[in-house]
């Protein structure tokens, strides 16, 4: 039996009166890269919420390395070494490409990531380190988020959409890169509305509908089918 | 059979529109029930019940949230003094007027403090108010710094006796403050005041909507600074004298009519008249305090915001849920048997 | 013609003083989009503050910094923690009035302590001396206060674009979720941006009150000072804040020339005119 990571106990969560998960159980085991796919509105971004500590939930309904942290605050969760790659990237303006990964290093963790270890994957960034993240292009943005989550050194990334809005071409070469990325020691989960890109790289699967877990199980056991019918919820 | 219609009248504002009335009656009545200081006092609170709901307007509606209303209060009064004593007009026709050249004054400085945005809209607001005081007191023949008071004949010629002078500043300024939350409700009901409404709870969908949103700003600032203007020339007229730094007082015209707005309920009709009440039954019993009361009225109006956004109204409303003022649609059933 | 000269000279000088009334205001506008309505009230609490150490202690105002300076940073933190965070957010009446309603607890409160009576730091020596140059009489003492002006805006400068904290203000105030997850506690960064707003307003306010005498009812009018500073130089621009000090400045003065009663006048009309023909300030900042 592998080690639980991260275990997501019943997760219910809200905005006001809208209910946007109902108990939602997962677990994810270190080492392995889960994804989590669904239509728009299925709770994905909910899920990475609640799980970063963006929104609050109650303490028991996420555990980390056996413990509670449902209730702790976003910079809390970062410092026990979850990290994210948001939805649209979402750098800081105002920072120049170097503090945008310094600032991913705040959380002060030990590991293998490092400047100069971000720079060896992509060059382009060393090249352009001083210059306001605005300047990149789409792909190379990425990067530099993909970058700034690595230098916490953490031992689960979440990866929000990180084909959305990108070329083919460079969505191709960030999935290329990926394993890489993950290889060392570290756990994944990605959101996707791609499904198949998703399924390459995944050994196991979450489908959200409605705020529901609607199918899991292992890549290879579910078939398009079953994953269709767990997407759109139409039974076939 | 049960149908449903749609309807802005509630009892509760149906008895409150009896009640209102009849008060009505009984404070027109004042001038030969009350004693001369009892008067008085009615007549302050009118006029600030007055600034409050313009303030409400403003702040609470339009999203204008202004620290520098004296800037209009200050002008009406000087516009009093100065139409009296060197126009030669009446003055209740020297307040009107006021009011009108308010609203003339009050265009330029739109165009110039809207673009400031937010708080620094605010401290903008100020600056004019600052700008009007500093080139009041420069005006020597209203006095100067030191101010004037306001001549013998002009005051001889609203009535001759002084308790008729009382009677007639009491009983107008009972009718601005009706005049006024008469106005600012006829406003909110109509078209234009729903576009407010809508800009408040967002800019964005309003213009959607096919809202003007920097006209009907405008509009809304022009019509207050008019009507403040006119609450400033009677607050004058009850006070014979003015200087700059009475009609230009930051605390005096800004800083208790928002603690009113906000302990009685921003952004709701029947907040500016709770908050009144509240602000001079505070004032009137812990007055002998002086700063100390002051501090606890900042201390209140600080936790009202912060605990209470929506005043002591908006605690009382969320409970039963009334309205005094019908402004929002309300769906109802009836029952056909009894109706017909 | 010298004398135009020297109220030119003496408005620069004076605009150090507004620079510094300014900087805290702008601060923390740029990390956190909050306007504090009491910030003038605080320049003067800190006037009030210096007045009551250097007696207490029996030293120089100069050396009260040594207290003030942390003593206010000290506020800024607890109340940035215990008040100020709870107000922010999407709408902005709450921040607006609840510093409004601090405005008039301070000033209350300084009335209660200290009375309605004018009260003065005394430099000592440096308040009456001065140096000649080219024909100048220029005093020792507001050419230090410009010194300090241009000494704080390059510190502040240098702490936002070259430290560790400075990039955690600005990565908070790109995107406060993001820099959440990244590690920063929101509500600790708000904290310390406002210590060190209110550090600054310490300087500020010992040599307001080093300069002139003050008295409770003050703090509005420095406020509207600062406040036209940051706007004349252009949001979230920390020399054009020093610039627009000196605008304010040397309007004032040139304005005093002409007429005593015209100082105060001249500075709100250039400001007004500022505001019609460049809304965005004079150096609006560039960078995105």
């Amino acid at each position: 039996m592998p080690d639980t990571l991260l275990a997501l106990n019943g997760l219910d969560a809200h905005y006001g009166d809208f209910q946007a998960l109902f108990g939602v159980d997962m677990e994810v085991h270190a080492g392995e890269v889960i994804s989590i796919i669904g239509a728009n509105g299925a709770g994905k971004t909910t899920l990475m919420r609640s799980i970063t500590g963006l929104m609050r939930n109650t303490a028991e309904q996420i555990n980390h390395l056996g413990q509670p942290i449902g209730r702790l605050r976003a910079d809390q969760v970062a410092h026990r070494g979850i990290a994210m790659v948001p939805e649209g990237r979402q750098l800081f303006p105002s920072l120049s490409i170097e503090e945008n990964l310094l600032v991913g290093g705040k959380v002060g963790r030990t590991g293998p990531w490092s400047l100069s270890k971000v720079y060896d994957m992509f060059p382009i960034l060393a090249e352009r380190k001083g210059q306001k993240s605005m300047s990149l292009s789409g792909g190379q943005q990425q990067m530099v988020a993909i970058g700034r989550a690595l230098m916490a050194n953490p031992d689960l990334i979440l990866f929000d959409e990180i084909s959305l809005g990108l070329a083919p071409v460079v969505i191709s070469d960030i999935y290329k890169a990926l394993p890489d990325i993950i290889g060392e020691g570290m756990t994944a989960m990605l959101v996707e509305q791609d499904i198949s890109r998703a399924l390459q790289v995944s050994s196991r699967v979450y489908c959200l509908q409605e705020g529901r877990v609607s199918l899991e199980g292992r890549t290879g056991d579910v078939s398009r089918d079953d994953i269709t019918a767990a997407y759109f919820g139409v039974t076939t | 059979m049960t149908t449903a219609f749609v309807t802005r009248s509630t009892r509760a504002s149906r008895i409150a529109m009896i009640i209102a009335v009849l008060a009505l009656i009984v404070l027109a009545a004042a001038p030969w029930w009350a004693g001369r200081a009892d008067l008085r006092l009615m007549g302050e609170i009118f006029l600030y019940l007055a600034l409050a709901c313009l303030w409400n307007l403003m702040a609470g509606y339009a999203g204008l949230v202004s620290v520098g209303q004296q800037a209009f209060v200050g002008f009406g009064g000087y516009m009093l003094f100065a139409l009296t004593m060197f126009g030669g007009l009446h003055p209740v026709v020297a307040i009107l007027a006021g009011g009108v050249l308010a609203a003339i004054v009050s265009v330029p400085i739109a165009i110039l403090v809207f673009r400031l945005r937010g708080a620094y809209f605010a401290i903008g607001t100020w600056v004019v108010a600052e700008v009007f005081r500093l080139s009041f007191a420069q005006v020597s023949s209203l006095g100067g710094g030191s101010g004037s008071s306001l001549p013998v004949d002009v005051v001889r010629s609203l009535a001759d006796s002084r308790s008729g002078r009382e009677a007639l500043a009491y009983w107008l300024a009972l009718g601005a403050a009706v005049v006024v939350i008469g106005v600012v409700y006829a406003f909110l009901r109509t078209r234009r005041g729903l576009a407010l409404t809508a800009i408040r709870d967002s800019e964005v969908a309003a213009s959607g909507l096919g809202i003007d949103i920097w006209r009907t700003k405008l509009e809304v600032y022009v019509v207050t600074s008019a009507f403040t203007a006119i609450i400033g020339g009677l607050i004058f007229l009850q006070k014979l004298r003015i200087s700059p730094d009475a009609a230009f007082s930051v605390n005096d015209w800004t800083a208790f009519v928002i603690f009113i707005v906000v302990i009685g309920g921003i952004g709701t009709l029947e907040g500016p008249i709770i908050g009144t009440l509240l602000f001079f039954a505070l004032r009137e019993t812990l007055a002998d305090y002086g700063t100390a009361y002051l501090i606890a009225l900042g201390a209140v109006a600080i936790v009202v915001m912060l605990k209470a956004p929506k005043g002591v109204w908006g605690l009382i409303r969320d409970r039963f849920d009334i309205e005094l003022f019908p402004l929002s649609y309300r769906v109802r059933t009836r029952d056909d048997h009894q109706g017909n | 013609m010298m004398e135009w000269t020297n109220a030119i000279v003496q408005g620069v000088l004076l605009g150090g003083l507004y620079a510094l009334f300014a900087a805290g205001l702008s601060l923390i506008f740029g990390v956190m989009r909050l306007v504090n309505i009491a910030h003038g009230d605080l320049i003067v609490l800190a006037a009030y503050f210096g007045l009551t150490t250097s007696v207490m202690l029996g030293v120089h105002p100069f050396a009260a910094l040594m207290v003030v300076v942390p003593l206010m940073a000290g506020l800024g933190y607890v109340l940035q923690r215990g008040l100020l965070n709870r107000t922010l957010g999407d709408d902005i009446l709450p921040p607006l009035l609840v510093t409004f309603g601090l405005s008039v607890i301070i000033q209350n409160a300084l009335l209660e302590s200290y009375s309605s009576d004018p009260q003065k730091l005394s430099g000592g020596a440096i308040e009456t001396a001065s140096l000649q140059i080219g024909g100048l009489a220029l005093g020792v003492l507001p050419l230090l206060t410009f010194g300090i002006a241009v000494v704080v805006i390059a510190l502040l400068q240098w702490i936002f674009y070259a430290t560790s904290l400075g990039r955690g203000f600005r990565a908070v105030s790109d995107n406060q979720d993001i820099a959440q997850i990244m590690g920063f506690n929101k509500a600790h960064v708000f904290g310390l941006a406002m210590a060190l707003a209110l550090a600054v307003t310490a300087i500020a306010g010992i040599l307001l009150g080093i300069r002139t005498s003050f008295d409770p009812s003050v703090g509005g009018g420095r406020l509207i000072f600062g406040f036209e500073a940051v706007i004349i130089g252009g949001l979230g621009n920390l020399w054009g804040t020093l610039a627009g000090g000196v605008i304010l400045g040397v309007a004032q003065t040139i304005g005093a020339k002409i007429d005593p009663g015209w100082q105060l006048l001249a500075g709100h009309i250039v400001f007004l005119i500022v505001l019609a023909v460049r809304p965005n300030g004079l150096f609006p900042r560039v960078d995105h």
